[in-house]
């Protein structure tokens, strides 16, 4: 009897690991996604600020100074002109020498070049603990003698560090995207699991229910949810109580991607040929169907990312999402909210710079991810 | 010869479309068809598609919820377990012995699982061994289909289609199964790689001792494989017979009208021989009165368009159809039973 053996060049193929796993050939499509690619280093730069906060910020987000309300950007030069003409490496600031505009009677700042105050990297701080856990006294940058400006992004109203509270503002606002989507992720799967997988009555009630839910208009909903809050609740509670108001809807989308897949999955061969084994549900949605479609899942939760944090962005300007003392972009950007501080401190504007980058490359990441894990389904 | 299966009036109706306050359209797959399967033979189902033999096989193991009728499984002699009663893990056990092979291998095996994960699912579902001994047991099931031991680490698509389709072969035979329900399993392939895979159907079924049910459309690869055919048209049976009798001798126009569409390999004697099939299959939904095939059977009489011919053994031999004229009918059979091409 002829058996079909492997080809002699299928029989040579290495015994090493052959396999190119369903993640890895979709890396491999990502990484021709130049943008993606990019715009995945951007997201984790984000993410990476978001983590070190306390180390990369110079100053305490709350710290206040009466006597630089507004100061515009110093930036940071590294080279400075000796006495002789010679140029030496030192990291400074320039300071400020303040003047008074005599047509609108209002006192300015202008950066006296003059003026160098030495930045020091790795500079001794006052003992913090990195992320609330690892002891640290030791920052990224500072000056040497507290008492010097030091607004490498300008201050704001009340003479805080711009910089500060934008890299502290990072950690809320894109920590509240990813917290959001982690549980519209979790109802998303679970109900739209069970709808997908069992389907009948409950699938149908369950897509009436998300039918509903998204032809609600969300601000207004929002809005409603978020004012219902009580105003005794402490930042952590606020916190949680804003992400779970923005996963209420953001589970729906979610939950249908996860049924549409359930759905196309429960009629395929290999699903019907577990069951004929005998393999209980649990084993066949977990053994089967869902190693299937993680790729399609991650793609799909990336992609809520932005939403979310466009969402609480949105409800802090408003002033009905986090409050102050809490620092987000969204209640950094109420500070901008009219033209006169935008005319004179034009630098506020800086969080909102922050919000389109993120969103841009968190949609751009994602969008390369979806096409890596579905190349057909563009 | 001892039963090992026996289907009792099985009817699958299924309900389409329908919402909330309309009721849906039935369309009738299987109606009323009752058969039994001797331990040891091949029995084939044949007929066009769309005639229900898929969803036949399907009712049978339980991959779809029965209307009406039962399904009898019968383990050893005398004893009778009725499948159809039996909920989902009352019929775990029994899902040891009867097993399935899908038509498609590329959809049939779970891209996402290597070869070994694969045969060794049903293994691990039914706590049967593990460690050394899995390993053992799925090895040598994959050696007995012709994948050798160093593919095992690979996923389906680093495979052709004839080694998948030996793949889900292995993934049925690894539990030791009686019967083996086989859905289209060489439709798929090349011509050349039907025939590598017939031959080891067969050679595992002398080696297992095992009862196929083989469902085809190919009557050639039927003519190879069986030891007795049921012919199916529009959700009935309409002829059963040993696979020789019908290709001799059909009694039921159908049948001649299928072994017609045989191509024969002899360009001399292919002339006018070659009738295609006449008409349509009538949509299920909206079946004849009478016998279901007088719409396309050329020999169909008034007594056909009224009546339904109930199927009954011909002349006192073990072919049984359902034609009001079955004995009268001079039918011809395939020109000559097709030479057993693949032995």
């Amino acid at each position: 009897m002829a058996v079909e053996t492997l080809t002699p060049a299928e029989a040579m193929a290495p015994a090493k690991p052959q396999r190119e796993s369903q993640m890895r050939l979709m890396w491999r499509r990502f990484r021709q996604h130049q943008l993606a690619v990019i715009s995945l280093w951007i997201v984790v730069a984000f993410y990476l600020v978001a983590a070190f906060a306390e180390f990369l910020a110079p100053s305490d987000p709350g710290a206040y100074s009466a006597r630089y309300t507004y100061a515009p950007p110093q930036g940071i030069n590294f080279f400075v002109q000796g006495e002789d003409g010679g140029w030496s490496f030192q990291p400074h600031v320039n300071g400020y020498r303040s003047e008074v505009d005599q047509a609108a009677m209002r006192r300015t700042f202008v950066i006296d070049p003059e003026e160098i105050i030495p930045v020091q990297f790795f500079a001794p701080a006052e003992p913090y603990r990195l992320a609330g856990i690892i002891p640290m006294s030791v920052k990224l940058m500072g000056v040497e003698n507290a008492r010097d400006p030091f607004y490498v992004l300008g201050a704001d109203r009340l003479g805080r560090d711009l910089l500060s509270r934008l890299i502290h503002g990072t950690r809320i606002s894109l920590s509240i995207g990813l917290a959001g989507v982690g549980l519209s992720l979790f109802f998303g799967i679970v109900i739209g699991g069970f709808a997908g997988y069992y389907g009948g009555w409950f699938d149908s009630a369950v897509m009436r229910v998300i039918e509903f839910i998204r032809s609600l208009p969300t601000i207004p909903l929002w809005l409603g949810l978020a004012a219902a809050m009580p105003k005794d609740w402490n930042a952590v509670q606020t916190y949680f109580a804003i992400t779970i108001i923005l996963s209420l809807i953001g589970w729906t989308e979610l939950a249908r991607v996860v049924r549409g897949r359930f759905l196309s999955l429960r009629t395929e061969d290999f699903v019907t040929a577990a069951q004929l084994d005998g393999a209980s549900d649990w084993r066949i949605i977990t053994r089967h169907m869902v190693p299937s479609f993680t790729s399609h899942i991650i793609a799909a939760a990336t992609l809520a990312i932005p939403g979310m944090i466009l969402a609480e962005t949105a409800l802090s300007f408003l002033g009905l999402g986090l409050q102050a003392p809490i620092v987000s972009w969204g209640t950094l950007l109420q500070d901008a909210q009219n033209i006169r501080t935008l005319a004179t401190a034009p630098w506020l504007l800086a969080p909102g710079v922050c919000v389109v980058v993120v969103i841009l490359a968190l949609n751009f990441f994602g969008d390369g991810l979806r096409d890596a894990a579905d190349p057909h389904g563009r | 010869m001892t039963t090992l299966l026996s289907v009792e009036h099985l009817s699958k109706v299924f309900t389409l479309g329908g919402g909330l306050f309309k009721p849906g359209r039935e369309l009738v797959a299987l109606n009323d068809i009752s058969l039994t399967v001797e331990a040891g033979e091949t029995l084939a189902i044949v007929g066009e598609s769309g005639c229900g033999k898929t969803t036949l096989g399907r009712c049978i193991i339980k991959a779809q919820p029965v209307s009406e009728g039962k399904v009898f499984y019968h383990p050893k002699d005398g004893q009778k377990v009725e499948l159809t009663e039996l909920d989902k893990r009352a019929i775990k056990p029994w899902r040891r012995d009867i097993r399935m092979i899908f038509q498609d291998p590329m959809s049939s095996l779970n891209p996402n699982m290597r070869v070994f994960d694969l045969v060794a699912e049903p293994l691990r579902v039914h706590r049967i061994c593990k460690g050394r001994e899995l390993e053992d047991r799925v090895i040598s099931t994959l050696g007995k289909v012709g994948i050798p031991a160093d593919a095992i680490g690979r996923y389906p698509h680093a495979f052709s289609g004839g080694q998948r389709q030996r793949i889900g072969i292995a993934r049925a035979l690894v539990l030791d199964p009686k019967l083996v329900i086989a859905d289209e399993a060489v439709s798929a392939l090349d011509v050349s790689i039907q025939a590598q895979v017939l031959n080891l159907l067969d050679d595992l079924k002398r080696e297992f001792g095992l009862t196929y049910i083989f469902i085809s459309h190919d009557l050639g690869v039927v003519n190879y494989i069986a030891d007795r055919v049921m012919v199916m048209y529009l959700g009935h049976v309409v002829e059963t017979a040993p696979t020789e009798q019908l290709f001799e001798r059909p009694r039921h126009p159908y049948s001649e009208m299928l072994l017609e569409a045989l191509p024969i390999a002899d360009p001399t004697r292919r002339k006018g021989q070659n009738k295609e099939l006449r008409g349509e299959i009538p949509y299920l939904g909206n079946r004849p009165i009478g016998c279901p095939f007088h719409t396309r059977c050329r020999y169909a009489q008034d007594k056909c368009r009224a009546e339904k011919p109930a199927l009954r053994p011909i002349n006192g031999t073990a072919q049984m159809a359902a034609c009001h004229f079955a004995e009268t009918l001079e039918l011809k059979g395939a020109y000559e039973a097709p030479q057993k091409v693949f032995a």
